[in-house]
Parts: C-alpha cells; sequence; structure tokens
C-alpha cells in the first residue's frame, strides 16, 4: 500500500505550525498505524530532514497506556470504535489513501511538537478531588464492604478511562466532561467514594472550567471516540452531583452561629 | 440567618452561574419554560381552525387582564434572556476552549441537529422578533388591525416572504426541539439506560407536534384551506 | 565485596515485625525536614511516593511519561495474589510464600519473599479502600481465580485490566498528595545520574525532556522505582519507552546488579508479523484453559490450518507431559514452542508461531461461552492481526514479558549505595529465577506502600545529612558527565538510527541469551555486543539538538544502556553454569530435557560490580540458604 500523509509539524509550543506532506510507500495492511510512522520516521531520520522524524507520544502500544492519540482525517483515534491510534490497523485504510494528521487541539492541551500535546490539565483535574482520601493503613479488610456487583461494574467500565483526551479532541467544543465524569462516576458508584461524593463532584468540575475546557453540549461525540466506551451517561451524573453540590451544600449547625 | 451564611448563598449562587454546568442547567430550565410556552402558545394559535369570533375572543381575553399578560411577557422575556445570555456564554467558552480550528473535522454519531444548536438558536430568535413585529405589534404586517386576529393571521400567511419565513424557522424548532429537549435532560442529569430511549421518543414526539400544528396554520391559509373569505 | 543483606535471623514468621520494631522513628515534626526523591511513578513509585507524602515526607516523584498515570504497570492485564483465603480453600500466608519461592526456582531469599506474602493481605485492604474496582460475586464479595497453575483461587482482578485499576489507585493516592503540597511530580523528566556526596546518594540529575535541560535535584535519600529492562530484546510485551536507564547508571556509580541474566518469557503471545514490528502483545495466560497448543507433525508443512487433518497434529505439550497438558508453566511452554519451530514445525508466514486451537473447546462449550470466558481476548487479537479466533486458530509465540533481575537490594530495599533504595522490578529481590503470574503487581505494591517507607524512614532517622545543594561539585560534575555524553551521541553523525542499532541487539539477545542458552552461543554474543558497542558510538545518527524535545535522543541515550546491559546479562548467564527458571542452559538439563538446578554450586544470587568502563564487572555471591522450603526438582510430567 501506498500512503500519503499531512502532517501538522511544529516545533514547539511557541512556534508557528504548518502541514508537510510525505508519502509512504510500502505499507504493510499489518502494520499499526504507529509502525506505519515508525517507517516514515527512519526514512526521515536516515534522509537527515530538516524537520527531523514527526514527534508524537506513544507508549504500551497496547491501548491501555494512553499515551497515543491524534487525529487522523478529523476523527479522533481515527475514528475506529473502541481503538487507540497503536491498535489501529493498516487494513483500515485503501492503498493510495491521503490522510490529515493532527495533534489534539484545545487550549488545555498545548501543543508540545508536531503531534504531541501537553495534557497535565488532565493531572490537575484528578488531583483537584478525584480520589478517595484514605492514607495507607487505615483500610478496612476488603470485604468489609459487600458491594453490589452492579455497582462494582459500573464503577469499573468508568475507571477504564485511559486519560488519552480522545473526548476533548473530538468534542466541538473541547470539553473535558466525558473524562472528569468517568471519574466521578466511577468513585460515585462505590461506597467508598460517597463521603466525598458532592465535594468531589464540585472540585473537579470547578477545576476542568480553570483549565478553560470547553462546556457539554450533550451531542455524544465523546463517546462515540472514547476507546474505552464511556458513555455520556456519566456525564448526566456528574451534572446531577454538581448541581446538588452546589445548591444542597451548607454550613455545619456550628458554623451558623446564633444569628 | 446570619450574613455569612446569605453571603455564601448568593456566593454560591454565582459561582453556579459561572461554572458551565451551571449554565447549561439555567438553559434546560428556561429551554422547558420556553417548550411550555410553545405548546400553549399552539393550542392558542390552533383555534384559528374554529373560525375568526373564537380566535378574536381568544385574543381579547389574553389582553383582558394588563397585570396577567404583563407579567407572563416579562417573565417570558426574562426566561428568554437568561436562555440566550447562556448561551452566547457558553459559545464564547467554545472558542476560547479551542483557539485553533482542525483543519479537518469529521463527525462520527452526533445528529446534525445537535451540531447546529448554535445556529438554529440565533435564527429562532431573529425569527421571535419578527413574528412579535408581525402578528403582535404588525409594523411588518402589510395591513395589520389591532383587533382583528383572525383578519391579521390569514392575511399575514397569504404573503410568500412571511409563510417561507415561518417555514424556515419552524424548521429550525424543529431541529432545536429535536436535540434541546432530549439534552435539558441530559443537563439536569437524567440519563438512565431503561428511560433514555423514551426521552428520545418524547423529544421526537414533541417535536412533531408543534412543528407540524405550527406549520398547519400558514400552509392552510396558503391553500385557502381557511379564511377563504378573509380579504 | 562483602554484600550485608541485612536478613533478619530466627523464626520466619516474626522476621519482618521484629525488623519494624528495630528500626528508628523520623519524629513526626522532622519528617518534612526531610526530603526524599522517587524515580519512577509506577505501582512502586506513586505508591511509595504517596505513602511517603501521607507520612508527611517532603517528596519529589519524577517519570519521563507526561503524567504518573502513563507507568507501564498499567498493562499487567491478569491480577494480584494475596493471601486472603477467602475462597477457604486452604490458602495461606506461608502457602504463598512456599509456591512463591518454589516457582522462582529456589533462587530468592526466603526472608523477602515470606514478608511479601505477608504484606499481600494489606495490599487488597488498601486497595479497596482506595475505590479500585476489583470483581465481585453477587453477593458483594471480592471474587478470586487461579492463576498461572496455582491449586488455590488467591488472585484478585478488576477485567483483564488489573495493573491499571491498581495504578490509577496509587495515581489517585499520589495526585491526593500533590494537591496537598507534600508530593511535587517532575513529569517528562528522564534521570540519567545519581549523585553520591559523602558516601550518600544525595540527588539525581535529570533532563528535562520537553526544553532539553539538564537539570539537578537535591534530596535526604533517592528511591528508584523505574522497572524492568525487557526492552533489551527489542521486541517485548514491554512498553516502548520502558528502559533501563536509571538503574543502569546508577550500577555505573556503584549499586551491583543482581541476576541480569534471569528473565521471563511468557509463551502466549501474538506472534512478529515483519520486519517493521515495533512491540508485541500479550495474550493472557487463561487461554490455554480451553486452548489446545499444536504445529503440523511434518516438517515444512504449509497447508492452511484446516487443511490439515488430525493424525497430523502434533498436540506436543500434552505429548510431552501429559499431567499438566497445556497448563504447563510458563518457562516450558516457551520452551517446547521454541523447540517446535526450531524444528521447522512452526506455523504462518514467519515460521515461528505454533496455533492455539479452540475449536474443540468451541464444539464442546459452544462459542457464546468461549466468547463470555475469552471475548475480549478474542476481539484484541482479531484487531491486531485482522484474524477471527473462532474460525481459525490462533497463532501464538513466546515473548520477553518481565525481568527477574535488577539492582541488588538488602532486605530494606536499599541498594549497595547508601541512601540508594530501589524497588518493584527494578530491584532483583523476591521472584527469584523465574516470576509466578499475578505476583509482580504484589510485589511493586508491597515494596511502594509499605516496605519502602518503613524502610527509607529507618535510614533517615539513622543517619545525619549535611546540607547539601545542587551547586556542590559532585552536582556540576554529573551534570557535565550528563552532557558530555548527549554531545558524544549528537555528534557521532553517522548512518545508522538508533532503532536499527536496537533491533540488532534484540536480535543478538533473542538468539544467544534468550529462551534457551549455551556457553558458545553466550561467548560470541558477547562478542557481537561488544562490537555493536563499538560501531553505536562510532556511527549512530541521533538528528536534532540537545535544547528542544527529541525523542531520537531519548533513545539514544537508553539503547547505549541497554547495549551495555545486554553484555553483562550474557556474562551472568555464561557464568550461571546450570539451568534454573527463565535461565535455561542446553549443556544443563535432565535426560527428558527439563532444567537442572546446581544447588551445590549455584545457589546463590549474582550481584555484578562496575569496575569501570574498560574492564568487565566482578561478580560477587549472596549465598542463599532455605531454612523452610528445601529445594526440590520441579517435575510437570
Amino acid at each position: 500500500m501506498r500512503i500519503t500523509l499531512n502532517v501538522w509539524r511544529q516545533k514547539n509550543t511557541n512556534a508557528a505550525g504548518a502541514m508537510k506532506r510525505y508519502e509512504v510507500p510500502n505499507v504493510s495492511p499489518d502494520m499499526s498505524f504507529l509502525e506505519m510512522l515508525d517507517v516514515l520516521n527512519e526514512e526521515l531520520i536516515e534522509k537527515k530532514d530538516a524537520d527531523g522524524p514527526v514527534t508524537f507520544e506513544h507508549d504500551c502500544r497496547e491501548g491501555i497506556c494512553g499515551s497515543c492519540g491524534f487525529m487522523i482525517d478529523g476523527l479522533a483515534h481515527g475514528g475506529n470504535e473502541r481503538t487507540t491510534v497503536c491498535q489501529l490497523h493498516m487494513r483500515h485504510f485503501k492503498d493510495g489513501d491521503d490522510l490529515v494528521l493532527e495533534p489534539w487541539r484545545a487550549t488545555a492541551f498545548p501543543v508540545l511538537r508536531d503531534l504531541m500535546v501537553d495534557r497535565s490539565a488532565f493531572d490537575r483535574i484528578i488531583a483537584s478531588g478525584g480520589y478517595v482520601s484514605v492514607s495507607t493503613g487505615s483500610a478496612p479488610d476488603g470485604n468489609a464492604i459487600a458491594i453490589r456487583k452492579l455497582d462494582s461494574d459500573l464503577a469499573m467500565d468508568n475507571a477504564q478511562c485511559i486519560g488519552c483526551g480522545a473526548c476533548v479532541a473530538a468534542c466541538p467544543n473541547a470539553s473535558a466532561s466525558l473524562f472528569t465524569s468517568a471519574k466521578i462516576a466511577h468513585l460515585g458508584h462505590l461506597p467508598q467514594g460517597q463521603p466525598e461524593r458532592l465535594e468531589r463532584a464540585k472540585k473537579m468540575v470547578d477545576q476542568m472550567n480553570n483549565e478553560l475546557f470547553g462546556s457539554c453540549t450533550n451531542i455524544g461525540e465523546c463517546e462515540a471516540v472514547c476507546p474505552k466506551g464511556i458513555r455520556i451517561e456519566s456525564i448526566a451524573l456528574m451534572n446531577r452531583d454538581y448541581s446538588k453540590a452546589s445548591m444542597m451544600e451548607r454550613p455545619s449547625t456550628g458554623d451558623l452561629g446564633f444569628g | 440567618m446570619s450574613a455569612v451564611a446569605a453571603n455564601s448563598t448568593l456566593h454560591r449562587t454565582l459561582e453556579f452561574w459561572q461554572a458551565s454546568i451551571g449554565k447549561k442547567t439555567v438553559m434546560a430550565v428556561t429551554g422547558g419554560i420556553l417548550v411550555g410556552f410553545t405548546l400553549v402558545h399552539m393550542a392558542g394559535n390552533l383555534q384559528v381552525y374554529l373560525g375568526a369570533e373564537v380566535l378574536n375572543n381568544y385574543g381579547r381575553l389574553l389582553k383582558s387582564n394588563l397585570g396577567v399578560l404583563w407579567g407572563a411577557r416579562l417573565f417570558l422575556l426574562a426566561t428568554i434572556s437568561l436562555h440566550l445570555t447562556a448561551a452566547f456564554q457558553l459559545w464564547s467558552l467554545k472558542s476560547k476552549a479551542r483557539p485553533v480550528a482542525y483543519q479537518k473535522l469529521s463527525s462520527t454519531k452526533s445528529s446534525y441537529a445537535s451540531r447546529t444548536m448554535y445556529i438554529s438558536g440565533p435564527i429562532l430568535f431573529f425569527f421571535i422578533v419578527y413574528h412579535l413585529s408581525h402578528l403582535t405589534t404588525g409594523q411588518t404586517h402589510p395591513s395589520f388591525d389591532e383587533g382583528d386576529v383572525y383578519r391579521n393571521v390569514i392575511l399575514g400567511f397569504r404573503d410568500p416572504i412571511a409563510f417561507g419565513a415561518y417555514l424556515i424557522a419552524m424548521g429550525c424548532l424543529g431541529f432545536h426541539l429535536i436535540h434541546g429537549v432530549w439534552s435539558a435532560f441530559q443537563s439536569l442529569g437524567v440519563n438512565h439506560p431503561k428511560y433514555t430511549p423514551k426521552l428520545r421518543n418524547l423529544a421526537t414526539g414533541l417535536t412533531a407536534l408543534i412543528v407540524g400544528g405550527n406549520l398547519s396554520i400558514p400552509v392552510a391559509v396558503m391553500f385557502r384551506l381557511i379564511g377563504s373569505d378573509v380579504q | 565485596m562483602e554484600l550485608n543483606s541485612r536478613v533478619p535471623s530466627g523464626d520466619i514468621q516474626t522476621r519482618w515485625t521484629r525488623t519494624k520494631f528495630d528500626m528508628k522513628l523520623v519524629n513526626p515534626a522532622n519528617k518534612r525536614k526531610h526530603s526524599v526523591i522517587v524515580v519512577g511513578s509506577g505501582l512502586a513509585g506513586a505508591s511509595a511516593a504517596a505513602t511517603m507524602g501521607e507520612l508527611g515526607y517532603n517528596v519529589k516523584c519524577f517519570c519521563f511519561q507526561d503524567s504518573p498515570r502513563r507507568a507501564h504497570s498499567i498493562a499487567a492485564q491478569g491480577g494480584i495474589n494475596a493471601a486472603k483465603n477467602y475462597q477457604n480453600d486452604g490458602d495461606s500466608v506461608y502457602r504463598l510464600f512456599y509456591d512463591t519461592v518454589k516457582g522462582g526456582d529456589f533462587r530468592a531469599r526466603e526472608s523477602n519473599v515470606y514478608r511479601l506474602a505477608e504484606i499481600s493481605v494489606n495490599i487488597i485492604d488498601q486497595c479497596v479502600a482506595q475505590g479500585v474496582p476489583f470483581a465481585r460475586e453477587y453477593g458483594g464479595t471480592l471474587s478470586n481465580r487461579s492463576f498461572g497453575g496455582a491449586q488455590v483461587s488467591r488472585t484478585f482482578y478488576a477485567r483483564g485490566q488489573t495493573g491499571q485499576q491498581l495504578l490509577l489507585g496509587a495515581y489517585q493516592a499520589l495526585e491526593r498528595q500533590i494537591d496537598a503540597g507534600r508530593v511535587q511530580m517532575m513529569t517528562r523528566r528522564e534521570m540519567l545520574d545519581v549523585v553520591n556526596i559523602d558516601g550518600q546518594a544525595r540527588g539525581i540529575v535529570c533532563r528535562n525532556l520537553t526544553t532539553g535541560a539538564i537539570e539537578s535535584y537535591a534530596a535526604d535519600v533517592v528511591v528508584l522505582a523505574t522497572g524492568g529492562y525487557g526492552n533489551v530484546f527489542y521486541l517485548s510485551t514491554n512498553a516502548k519507552g520502558s528502559n533501563v536507564t536509571a538503574t543502569w547508571r546508577a550500577h555505573k556509580r556503584g549499586a551491583l546488579f543482581g541476576n541480569p541474566c534471569f528473565t521471563q518469557i511468557h509463551p502466549t503471545c501474538i506472534p512478529v508479523s515483519g520486519d517493521y514490528q515495533s512491540k508485541l502483545t500479550l495474550m493472557s495466560e487463561s487461554l490455554r484453559n480451553d486452548g489446545r497448543i499444536w504445529v503440523p507433525k511434518k516438517v515444512g508443512d504449509k497447508r492452511k490450518a484446516a487443511e490439515i487433518p488430525e493424525s497430523e497434529r502434533d498436540y506436543y505439550l500434552e505429548r510431552i507431559y501429559p499431567s499438566f497438558g497445556n497448563l504447563v508453566p510458563r518457562d516450558i511452554a516457551s520452551r517446547a514452542a521454541k523447540k517446535m519451530c526450531d524444528e521447522g514445525r512452526g506455523v504462518g508466514e514467519s515460521g515461528f508461531g505454533v496455533y492455539l486451537d479452540f475449536s474443540e473447546a468451541i464444539k464442546r462449550l459452544g462459542a457464546d461461552k468461549i466468547k463470555e470466558r475469552y471475548g475480549n481476548l478474542f476481539e484484541m487479537y482479531d484487531r491486531i492481526t485482522g484474524e477471527d479466533p473462532y474460525t481459525l486458530p490462533m497463532r501464538i509465540y513466546p515473548a520477553v514479558h518481565y525481568t527477574m533481575g535488577g539492582l541488588w537490594v538488602d532486605y530494606q530495599l536499599m541498594t549497595t549505595l547508601n541512601g540508594l533504595f530501589c524497588l518493584g522490578e527494578a530491584n532483583f529481590s523476591d521472584h527469584g529465577a523465574n516470576r509466578l503470574g499475578a505476583s509482580a503487581l504484589m510485589q511493586g505494591l508491597a515494596d511502594g506502600y509499605f516496605i519502602a517507607p518503613a524502610c527509607v524512614g529507618n535510614y533517615l532517622a539513622s543517619n545525619k545529612f549535611a546540607p547539601v545543594g545542587t551547586d556542590h561539585s559532585a552536582f556540576k560534575d554529573a551534570e557535565a558527565n550528563v552532557n558530555q555524553q548527549t554531545n558524544k551521541l549528537l555528534n557521532a553523525s553517522g548512518k545508522r538510527t538508533v532503532t536499527s542499532f536496537h533491533r540488532d541487539l534484540g536480535k543478538i539477545m533473542w538468539e544467544y541469551c534468550g529462551m534457551a542458552r549455551n556457553a558458545a552461543g553466550l561467548t560470541q554474543a558477547i562478542g557481537k555486543i561488544d562490537a555493536l558497542k563499538e560501531e553505536y558510538w562510532a556511527s549512530v545518527n541521533v538528528p536534532g539538538s540537545g535544547d528542544e524535545l527529541n525523542q531520537s535522543l531519548e533513545t539514544a541515550g537508553r539503547v547505549a544502556d541497554l547495549i551495555e546491559l545486554g553484555s553483562l546479562m550474557c556474562r551472568d548467564a555464561l557464568a550461571r553454569e546450570e539451568s534454573c527458571g527463565g535461565h535455561y542452559r542446553e549443556e544443563y538439563q535432565t535426560p527428558e530435557g527439563e532444567a537442572l538446578r546446581d544447588d551445590d554450586n549455584f545457589s546463590y544470587v549474582s550481584a555484578w560490580q562496575w569496575e569501570g568502563d574498560k574492564k568487565a564487572q566482578t561478580l560477587v555471591k549472596e549465598p542463599l540458604t532455605f531454612d523452610y522450603v528445601h529445594p526440590s526438582q520441579r517435575s510437570y510430567k
């Protein structure tokens, strides 16, 4: 197979970027998309190309670490159902295809180089409250609390999020609602997550807004490209918890004084 | 209640409004009110099929109590303002959140209606302004007669340009509602695998009812099914 | 050099308790005055950094990825062992200890393994409390499965993503400490040197991978939790970024490297499909519960699987090991597959593959049942190979998966460098010559949540720390050293890419130091690797500069270290004239072709000491004694 790539090249965050065109002849259908880029990069290095090899983030190449991801022809991860770009194989493309590769685009995800972006905003959202506050050593026995299997399964469905950022990338508003809600739903479905449930939703959503992600318009592009199949049902749960937290939050009676 | 607590209530309300989810909630609630109004408004208008007297009596009834009339008008104005302000602010957030556009962006499962809310919305706003000047205050009506609602409707819809405007507007309303009604539930946190498909059906049904009911009037007028005697 | 393993004596069941009691404690008010550097943010690193943050230390945690959530622990599928005995099937701490020592083919320290088994139960409690969604029964209790041929069900799991869920639990605990200001997270930093001042490890030098700046960080203690070195084989199930650099640089600064040749090869991976192949994907071992492994009886039989009649198929595991059949341990299944392919009976285009056939299971249980058990694995196989395993037999081949070797540490996880600790896969400690399934996660978390925080505290309380800043000459020397290497790589300006060297190294390692090894081959390999090293430094082509984000430069440094490590692995394999666990020397086998251990002469840990660039490392031995589990021959016939 012969594939033509139009790749976004940008030297660093502050540099201007531009599209560059590359031909990759002899693509095997059994290659993964990243392996095809490896082949292109080897060639660019050998040719001592002025722009150097194409920078893209990747690590496990098994679809679980969440490192990889970019837009292929306007679709996050290439748009193959439940597949990250490292697991996307060239047999899904046709000989002669002309593809556009762009990095995730969002204010909260500044481009570091070429197809690589900075997703540390996600870490800050988790740091704002995406955990159960339990320090090492203070845990009761694992079977001390029985958890309904369905709740456990629902928690797991959401806990699967790999933090790749495809939801933000595919959203016309660059909203991080699916990512944020996945963590709120994971912990919200479990008894361990209840004591901090409302506070957590409040803090995480506020942090998400502070990171300048856009707002959700319930259109569902995010769930279509999510490699882990997380659903916007979780966003509804987040909305519920957030509204409840905002409206029902109150001081303790001790703080009310005698006024 | 102490001053501190009162302050924090105000503070929390403001904070809620400032958060995108707060605005979405406002949009959902105001949207719901507007859908309700549209339904009632349509039910009133459909009395055109019962003849001039019934419709004109209805018009007089609405205007009989100025307090109620202006109360309702102000309430609707406030509702629309909130809906619009929230929409505008959320929209401006969108361009702040992604200042560099994709050279190519494709969509997968989202509907055309859901992606064009920011287009159907403004069109509906301009339509409302036009609609008021057409059949309420009459500036854009060819021969407006304050007391004769029936005549205003019949003559108004015989104008092909006005007819076209209503056609386009009802199309937009359809797109806006089919996503908006379901979306309001999602924004308010109602999404359940058992009920969501039913809510989607509800949105479709409601949209068909409102668009069909409203559109039937100009169509009936245009094809002289009603008011053929009005000159 | 004499190794002091600091293993406590006396009753094994109270060794860890007594050790903890004998430890000095840091006064709570003084904890925040102590600074700790943790390098690596996988299960061991993230859990250690989070826990030490909770205790009140002033922690900095480093990782080369963009986020601590990416560490390769995330890819572990199967599960985590714990001696909870929730299933009432006869499990106990002692049994887990026994199984692990035996599974490690009697090349691990009994004391360490016992402590690991003891702590395993606390890990589960901690993870559940964090909200890790382990699989549950309908009654709401935790679910277990048996794994890797264990006779009890002690493996806890979260679908096929246990590593991910445990890592995210640790990551969330870490983020909580970051939010509290007790841990500072330094992402996209690669550690390139350890700094020793007056006999104490007092900091690290790293490269900021975004800007290229060389940065120094000082602390009272340095903890390495940087994972394994399976990528020395180029193709492995490890993540592309996994590397040996942090531990190797520490080794060059004086930390001894233990049992480098002990690597684990997993029998069920998806075979290589072409030269462009960048990594291998593991398929869970559980597939062997229902799949039957076979190759054609005839050499060079290139017919499609369906065209080969039953009478011409060789179900070789069932034939050679009638009592265990397809469920023999990992090392045995791997070697048997290699043997079949070496005979020319391998399947697939390359000839390096064997069939894992579900047709009989589908006939017996129905496709639905198989889908229920292995649906996600079948889907993954289909996604990668484009073949449907419901209709065609899967093709599998062994691949490097885990490295039992690593920096030598004493019972308190300290390396031979004072103040330098090493946790998780990066150290050599608990698995001996072969790791049991579902034990890697257990070890990483035991080290990170429970052992390291206690031992680091003891070290801090027992030593004095002169104030040291990064302007100290030792930091400047280390920075100069790092810069010099970077420049050398950038200026080699040769023709060959880093990856092409890495691929060559992998081929040498796989051929001579892989599933089966022999003296002649290993000797040859050492020569080849030395030549490769020379060529590398003379003619590697690293594009770009040092003061920018440069992925080729990052890889170039890692490959340089892997080349040196490869040579050490071969020398370790050559010196160990016996077969044990993952280390199989063809010269040392039973008449039936099984691994033949030599307990009289090789019951020791090989710890290698760096002697400078020009000289080969020297071997230091830590003798192993077995007071509780007595060495015996493994048999699966």
